[in-house]
């Protein structure tokens, strides 16, 4: 069953490698040097104090909405509406820092990172209701959300919650005011944008942790996720774990848009979510689907796109090379999942033995 | 004809040699050694847990043996997938129905398989050729059928047609007959005959001495993945198999205490219920069981039963009528109410519905006492508890397994099932309904479960008992309730009931009091 960590280790380098090396073929096509792209884009988040802490910064959103994909994937229930959950989290935690700017931080930062959390439960728990209630498709609402919010926030960021400076100036550019200053969250390591966020997405991960293997709750929704009619035939009421699993979802995603918030930006801007509602499903997955491994996969896509900017840069190719180039380490290293549960797979590829043959792995095989 | 066919089969001799598998913390196999010729039929007899799916799966080129060698006509050959050996004649009917429901027969038939118009399919072809196999072996099944119209029957036909088609020799059945009714199990008989007749050879398992005795010509016996013996059928009879099966003497007739009856602990009045595709199921069944008493429910599957037990269970809805448990109506409530009112629940479907196949032991264990006290300490599980709870129940109902991690999808199907019956029954519910409770038990584990049904009668329980097997009804229950299309024909006390009279009941004739 259990396969040796290092054959696990062994297999995600091959898919890095491989990935490298047919996005090599298309840096030569674009006439740069695929060894100084690479350089840059391996070494260049791991060379330098700025390098590290950028990519944690990265990563700290990744891991966010990575830890509300686990509790959904987990529980039965695909949660493609990380984006919209996440500008949405952010659009009411921001309209709460900026009603109430007397308020001390002590109560002002918790306040501001709950109603983050709330809102995006709220817009998670929305395609969870129509999931359990109506039989609505999840993938297709949570895509329909991730427009109306996006939409939403572009219509409030232009109207109602307009940095006044913006009209004073006659700019208008679509930003809010900056947020009390009392409600930022402070620095980790200064002279860096690396913030205190991290830390929190750090321990919300054993938090998830906690929750999901450790409580009834939990517990309860993992069964829902595992067997839908057994959980049923438990007395487990399938509907309310879906509801809520969308729920915690979207809300870990809004937090995820707040954090940035408040970490970053110190306003909300449009394009907040930055892509991350969608690469956090993919260090979720990368991460197995567990709270603690979402943390090594989420830095390690934290420095790829970091790595990505600092190639560009490098070597001046197009934006559209770089990312194609993320794409092919996503592609292949999620594909290598395959190899991991069905080693023999690679085997025959190869047709030869490579490592030796784990223990039949397959979730669907049922001895009879 | 049928004489150049038999000379032509690819395997005319295949053997398995010092075969050996090891899963983690369970010796599958151990230097096992089976054969079969051209015409054969070999019996594989074990308890759950033997290794006889193992062996199978090894031989259809699932898993690689640890040790060990397969030889056909006595050369070696590499088994590395189940392509190399379909590719070698070898082709498996697996436990469980791997076809698609949405799509026809022959589509089911020809899926996977290269088509002679390249990228488009030649099903008018394929149908043909289908019609010819199933007339040749007497496999009669529409191939413009959709798959879900299908009877469990004739889905197994379709089965072992798809087998066929492929061109294997030697046919793997895996508990073939376990879904089948008795009637579905004559039908088969004379296809497996018309098999060997034409030179194929069969590798049948079952737990059912009588078919061994029906089908067979040489058995082999295995116990904890070992080989006790192999012998010609005609040499052996049913008792000394079951005592080489399960390494001691079975009981001949149960004891059953003498119980004073207590009070109604189940009553249905009036229940009707719909199917799956919303034609009745149940129509105004009525009946009652009272602490102390097994009532059994005899007839043939597909009549009701299943609904039967879901609407009880609150799983399903009821279009009109009542359920009420120990007093409590519970008509229509959601499962946990049901749970609450003091029911236990063996379902048919025991690793879908059951058991979550992906959980560890211990998390099977706590599946409906997750919320509760001792298992959970406030919000959070007990660990230390649980651990202890599961070793309990594992102890306490033999259930066999490495540790209380393993995954129950990796267990036996005894084993599943006994693991089951150890949570439904430690929890002490007032009623406890049992849907074919021993369906695929070898005879070891069937006694096994039949002794802890007839404990908790004693106990004063009152046991709903939904079988398809004559036999076990008329060793456990009390009374007999026959169902037939949806309706309870009658309810007949055991010292009444005869089996011509009960099958004639079953088959939905009512006679004219006699
Ligand atoms: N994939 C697996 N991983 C780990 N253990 C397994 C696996 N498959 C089977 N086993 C174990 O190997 C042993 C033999 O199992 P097998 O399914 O071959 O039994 P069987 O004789 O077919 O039993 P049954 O009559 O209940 O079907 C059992 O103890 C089972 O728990
Ligand atoms: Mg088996």
């Amino acid at each position: 069953m259990k396969q040796s960590i290092w054959g696990k280790i062994l297999i995600l380098i091959g898919a890095v490698v491989g990935a490298l090396l047919v996005g090599a073929l298309l840096l030569l096509i674009a006439g740069a040097n695929p060894l100084v792209a690479y350089r840059a884009m391996l070494i260049g988040p791991l060379s330098s104090r700025y390098g590290i802490t950028e990519a944690l910064v990265k990563a700290t959103p990744l891991l966010l909405v990575g830890l509300g994909i686990v509790i959904a994937f987990r529980s039965g229930i695909l949660n493609i509406g990380g984006e919209g959950q996440m500008v949405i989290g952010a659009l009411a935690g921001s309209a709460c820092a900026l009603a109430l700017p007397d308020l001390p931080g002590i109560l002002l930062l918790p306040m501001t990172l709950l109603s983050s959390f709330l809102a995006g439960a709220v817009w998670g728990g929305i395609p969870g209701w129509l999931k359990a209630r109506l039989s609505v498709n999840e993938i297709l609402s949570t895509i329909m959300l991730n427009s109306i919010a996006l939409q939403l926030v572009t219509f409030m960021l232009r109207g109602p919650l307009i940095d006044p400076q913006e009209i004073a100036y006659g700019t208008g550019f679509p930003q809010t005011a900056q947020l009390p200053e009392q409600s930022w969250l402070p620095r980790l390591i200064p002279r860096t944008r690396l913030h205190w966020g991290f830390v929190v997405a750090l321990l919300l991960a054993g938090l998830v942790y906690v929750f999901l293997w450790r409580t009834s709750l939990g517990y309860r929704m993992r069964a829902v996720g595992a067997q839908k009619e057994a959980a049923r035939y438990g007395g487990i009421q399938v509907e309310n774990s879906l509801v809520l699993a969308m729920a915690l979802s979207g809300g870990f995603a809004g937090l995820a848009g707040m954090v940035e918030v408040l970490g970053i930006h110190h306003r909300l801007l449009d394009g907040i979510s930055a892509g991350y509602g969608f690469s956090g499903i993919v260090a979720a997955l990368f991460g197995q689907l567990h709270p603690l491994g979402t943390i090594p996969a989420a830095i390690l896509f934290g420095a790829l796109t970091l790595g990505a900017d600092m190639m560009q840069r490098a070597v001046e190719v197009p934006a559209a090379i770089v990312l194609t180039i993320q794409g092919l380490v996503v592609l292949f290293v999620v594909g290598s999942d395959v190899l991991m549960r069905r080693p023999d797979f690679l085997k025959r590829l190869l047709g030869k033995r490579m490592m030796p043959i784990p223990e039949e792995t397959s979730q669907e095989e049922v001895p009879s | 004809m049928d004489q150049r066919e038999f000379a032509n089969r690819r395997i005319q001799h295949m053997e398995m040699c010092d075969i050996t598998k090891q899963f983690p913390g369970v010796l599958a196999n151990n230097q096992v050694c089976i054969d079969v010729r051209a015409g054969e039929v070999l019996a594989l007899l074990g308890e759950n847990g033997a290794g006889k799916s193992t062996l199978m799966k090894i031989l259809y080129g699932l898993y690689r043996p640890d040790a060990g060698e397969i030889r056909i006509n006595d050369q070696t050959v590499p088994l590395h997938s189940p392509n190399d050996a379909i590719a070698q004649g070898i082709g498996m009917v697996h436990q469980h129905f791997m076809l698609v429901p949405t799509l026809t027969v022959v589509e089911n038939i020809v899926l996977g398989l290269p088509s002679s118009k390249g990228i488009f399919l030649d099903l008018d072809v394929a149908a043909k050729r289908i019609t010819e196999l199933s007339q040749k072996y007497g496999l009669q099944v529409d191939p413009w059928a959709y798959v879900w119209q299908l009877s469990v029957g004739e889905q197994q036909r379709v089965e072992i047609l798809k087998v066929l088609y492929r061109g294997a020799d030697l046919l793997i059945l895996d508990e073939p007959t376990a879904v089948l009714t008795p009637q579905e199990v004559d039908e088969l008989i004379p296809t497996l005959e018309e098999m060997t007749r034409m030179g194929h050879s069969i590798i049948f398992i079952t737990h059912k001495l009588r078919e061994v005795m029906a089908i067979s010509n040489k058995v082999t016996v295995l116990r904890n993945g070992q080989v006790i013996d192999t012998l010609a059928t005609a040499d052996t009879n049913q008792e000394a198999l079951a005592r080489m099966m399960v390494g001691r003497e079975l009981l001949k007739e149960y004891d059953k205490a003498q119980v004073t009856l207590g009070e109604t602990v189940l009553e249905v009045k009036s229940l009707c219920a719909k199917d799956d595709k919303g034609l009745p199921a149940l129509k105004k069944v009525t009946f009652e069981v009272r602490a102390g008493e097994i009532l059994g429910v005899a007839g043939v599957s597909g009549n009701g039963q299943r609904e039967l037990a879901d609407v009880i269970a609150g799983l399903q809805q009821a279009t009109s009528g009542q359920v009420i448990i120990a007093g409590k109506d519970v008509t229509n409530k959601l499962p946990a109410y049901v749970i609450d009112a003091g029911m236990g629940y063996i379902p048919e479907d025991r690793l879908h519905t059951g058991t979550i196949p992906s959980f560890s032991i211990s998390e099977n264990v706590i599946l409906k006492d997750n919320a509760r006290p001792p298992i959970a300490r406030g919000p959070f599980l007990d660990f230390e508890e649980i651990a202890r709870y599961s070793k309990r129940l594992v102890q306490e109902f033999a259930v066999k397994t490495p540790t209380l991690e393993t995954q129950v999808g990796n267990l036996s199907g005894g084993n599943i099932q006994k693991l089951i019956l150890a949570r439904e029954i430690s929890r002490e519910p007032a009623f406890l309904l049992a849907a074919q409770p021993t369906r695929g038990l070898d005879v070891g584990a069937m006694e096994y479960v039949h002794q802890r049904l007839l404990e908790q009668r004693a106990a004063g329980k009152g046991i709903l008992l939904v079988s398809e097997e004559l036999d076990e009804i008329f060793k456990l229950a009390d009374r007999i309730a026959v169902i037939y299309e949806g309706q309870i024909m009658d309810i007949l006390s055991i010292d009444q009931a005869d089996r011509e009279h009960l099958g004639l009941l079953m088959a939905g004739v009512t006679q004219a009091a006699d």
